[in-house]
């Protein structure tokens, strides 16, 4: 790159240079030769690395038996099984956690940005308290206050607190029955299912109703009837075809029923607790966002106070909250790998932790855990832009 | 400028990529200081004490290389590290010798890349539970559930012992020890497994040690011992032999109190002479001088010493010597001899 001449009508270097347009062209191209360079460079570093210490690169070992057992594995997991179907496990795991996390830190954070509003000193204050103090501790010491508070306080399974027939709490725990289906049971689904489709028919159907004719359908009770109600009174009809598998407390454990293990409830609550903290403010901002000119233009218009909100509010204030809650969806699913801390198997602990301690093979089980991570967080992208597109405002 | 800058911050990360495999001695004695890895911290073998000072059976060994390469058993700067990062660590330059309680095996020499030094404890897998249980025997404990540390062998031999037995358990797995402390007196686990002498250091931390015991099944052989990466041979061979020292000490009754005495000048018993390095060029085999192995002998004593120190009948851990007696005395310890 010396000041050299091109060609005979004159254009030199600098004068290229002080074209914007190929100047922003050249540097975008020596940004991106940069930026190849760099993984070049990594790539490059880690084969070195790697054959240097006369290591291969392969995935040979994930069709090798783990050798390790897994406490909660809702796929059939022993230690004979695979390291890829422990990645399994692992990937059930986060998921569980991560769909439980985003629906309870949901609930929590549209209570809390409500309450946030709230003209009630006391509960806005509460709920100010609240956000501050939980958004400003780190999660991982939640995670830790919470598993601490379980195995310390909680009994052991001997002197378990006896909640009701057959559901325990311990410090190794929450024991409860687990339903048995009977052959008969299946029915009942099959009704949900249809119950379904029936109403995703009949909402169109009321909806041009009520364009061409004005007639309100009161959707909401008749899905309600049909999407649950038919069930249940078919359930019962078939006779509760359900045996329920009650927990029994023998030797050192309870035996039978289902467990929620004191790692996945305190990983799960402090997650949502410290999430809901963030959806709060959110929800919030979202509200206030949306100018109190629109509702009292509605009640105006003559709508009652609950239409207002679910027909001018709410709708207007879900375009602002939605793209920020999509990040905080993504934040929890992040840092549910934190549960590495309390021994709950996630992908990280499995594949990521002793599957990659067992066989040593670093860097082919955190490229799949990068990968896996990186899936997760796109689908959950490509859910919420999904939901992003089909309530925003549609330009006439 | 930037494009100046640029290039000397690649040529400068190109340098850096160049880790050096062969020439770890060269590199300690450069640094003047040893990267010893140990565990987070694990009473008798390796924890920090009150002053914040190392101190145990495996720091004890540390030291002695220290001693040995750099003449001065203070020169080492201990990396704690968890069963699952030990290895990495080692493996990746961060530390330049391992001694953390780690079971030899043939994975690990073979596909993680370890050199193995020679054993330094010979342990096995036991349990560990309240004594108001009432269980006698590591078969009574069907159903119950069991800390365990992760990216450990016990971890393997756990699950091995429970599926050969036909039993069931619940592995409630943890990151170090101290966590599996927590857990155990927290009563979230029945039993805690480790290897036996790490178990007699976790009952020894325990509020009231009496009050739990170590179950009599021993379920796998843990043969714990020092490791090194591979590819540097000269390397591997200092800490092999400074550890064959210790053992040979004990045997030819060299100990830190007559050490000068038996080493000031040659004496009429060869072994002790190239031990002392009073006769034979043994210390230049292994690029040291002649004293490397009265230097390693001289930081905390003969392995009977080092043994009765930290882990033996007059500490808290209480252990007996068992197989690690020397192989004069019934045990299997066992050294190469120094000619």
């Amino acid at each position: 790159m010396t000041g050299m001449v091109t060609s005979r009508k004159g254009i030199s270097l600098s004068r290229t240079w002080n074209d914007k347009e190929t100047r922003s062209v050249i540097i975008q191209i020596v940004a991106i030769c940069l930026i190849l360079g760099f993984f070049a460079y990594i790539i490059r570093n880690a084969y070195i690395n790697l054959e240097a210490i006369g290591k291969g690169f392969s995935y040979n070992f994930l069709w090798q038996p783990s050798s390790y057992d897994i406490n909660q594995h809702f796929i059939e997991y022993t230690s004979r099984s695979s390291h890829f179907r422990a990645m399994m496990v692992g990937i059930l795991n986060t998921l569980l956690v991560a769909v439980c996390g985003i629906a309870l830190a949901t609930l929590l954070g549209f209570i809390l940005g409500v309450l946030r509003l709230s003209r009630n000193w006391l509960t806005n204050k509460l709920a100010y308290v609240y956000i501050e103090y939980v958004r400003n501790v780190p999660v991982l010491l939640h995670i830790l206050l919470v598993y601490g508070v379980i195995v310390h306080s909680l009994p052991v399974p001997k002197q378990a607190i006896s909640l009701n027939e057959g559901a325990f709490l311990t410090n190794r725990g929450f024991f409860m029955p687990a339903p048995v289906f009977e052959t008969l049971f299946w029915i009942v689904p099959m009704l949900i299912l249809a119950g379904i489709g029936f109403m995703m028919w009949f909402r169109k159907h009321a909806r041009r109703v009520q364009d061409e004719t004005g007639h309100h359908y009161p959707v909401f009770w008749i899905g309600l009837g049909v999407m649950a109600g038919i069930p249940i009174v078919a359930y019962f009809i078939l006779g509760a075809p359900i045996t329920w598998d009650i927990p029994e407390l023998k030797g050192f454990n309870f035996k039978g029923g289902m467990v929620i293990r004191p790692e996945f409830i305190a990983l799960w609550l402090a997650l949502s607790c410290y999430t809901a903290a963030f959806i709060g403010e959110i929800v919030r901002a979202g509200i206030v966002a949306v100018d109190y000119g629109q509702t009292e233009a509605a009640s105006a218009l003559g709508l009652k106070r609950n239409r207002v909100l679910n027909l001018v509010v709410i709708p207007q204030a879900l375009r602002i909250i939605v793209p920020p809650l999509t990040s905080q969806y993504l934040n929890l699913t992040k840092n549910s790998s934190l549960a590495i801390a309390i021994g709950y198997m996630d992908i990280l602990a499995t594949i990521g932790g002793i599957s990659l301690n067992q066989t040593g093979r670093e860097m082919e089980c955190m490229i799949i855990v990068l990968l896996l991570y990186l899936a997760l967080s796109l689908m959950i992208s490509a859910v919420m832009n999904w939901y992003n597109n089909r309530i925003k405002l549609v330009e006439r | 400028m930037t494009i100046k800058k640029a290039a000397a911050l690649a040529t400068a990360l190109s340098l850096s990529t160049m880790t050096a495999q062969a020439g770890t001695l060269e590199d300690v004695q450069a640094r003047g200081e040893l990267n010893c890895v140990v565990t987070t911290g694990l009473a008798g073998f390796a924890a920090p004490d009150e002053n914040g000072r190392w101190e145990g059976f495996d720091v004890s060994f540390c030291r002695a290389v220290a001693a040995a390469v750099l003449g001065d058993g203070e020169k080492v700067k201990f990396v704690p590290s968890t069963g699952k990062t030990r290895f990495t660590l080692l493996n990746s330059g961060e530390g330049d010798i391992l001694f953390r309680n780690t079971t030899e095996t043939m994975s690990r020499d073979a596909d993680l890349k370890l050199t193995f030094l020679p054993v330094n404890y010979y342990d096995g897998q036991g349990f560990l539970v309240r004594k108001d249980l009432g269980v006698n025997s590591a078969m009574e404990l069907d159903g119950a559930s069991i800390c365990i540390q992760t990216g450990t062998t016990t971890e393997l031999n756990l699950a091995d012992f429970f599926r050969a037995n036909n039993m069931n358990y619940e592995p409630v797995n943890i990151e170090t020890n101290e966590e599996g402390i927590a857990n155990y007196s927290g009563n979230r686990c029945d039993v805690y497994t480790t290897d036996a002498s790490g178990l007699a250091s976790t009952r020894a931390a325990l509020d009231d040690p009496s009050a739990h015991v170590i179950l009599p099944e021993i379920i796998s052989k843990e043969p714990l011992g020092g490791a090194v990466r591979h590819g540097d041979d000269q390397w591997a061979d200092i800490g092999k032999w400074v550890v064959n020292a210790i053992i040979i000490a004990e045997e030819l009754g060299v100990n830190k109190g007559n050490l000068d005495a038996m080493c000031g000048s040659a004496g009429d018993n060869p072994s002790i002479n190239r031990l002392c390095g009073t006769e034979g060029d043994m210390g230049s085999m292994i690029g040291l001088d002649a004293k490397w192995a009265v230097r390693a002998i001289g930081v905390g004593g003969n392995y009977a010493e080092l043994f009765d120190a930290h882990v033996g009948p007059d500490t808290p851990l209480a252990l007996a010597r068992g197989l690690n007696a020397s192989w004069r005395d019934g045990g299997i310890l066992y050294a190469a001899p120094i000619r």
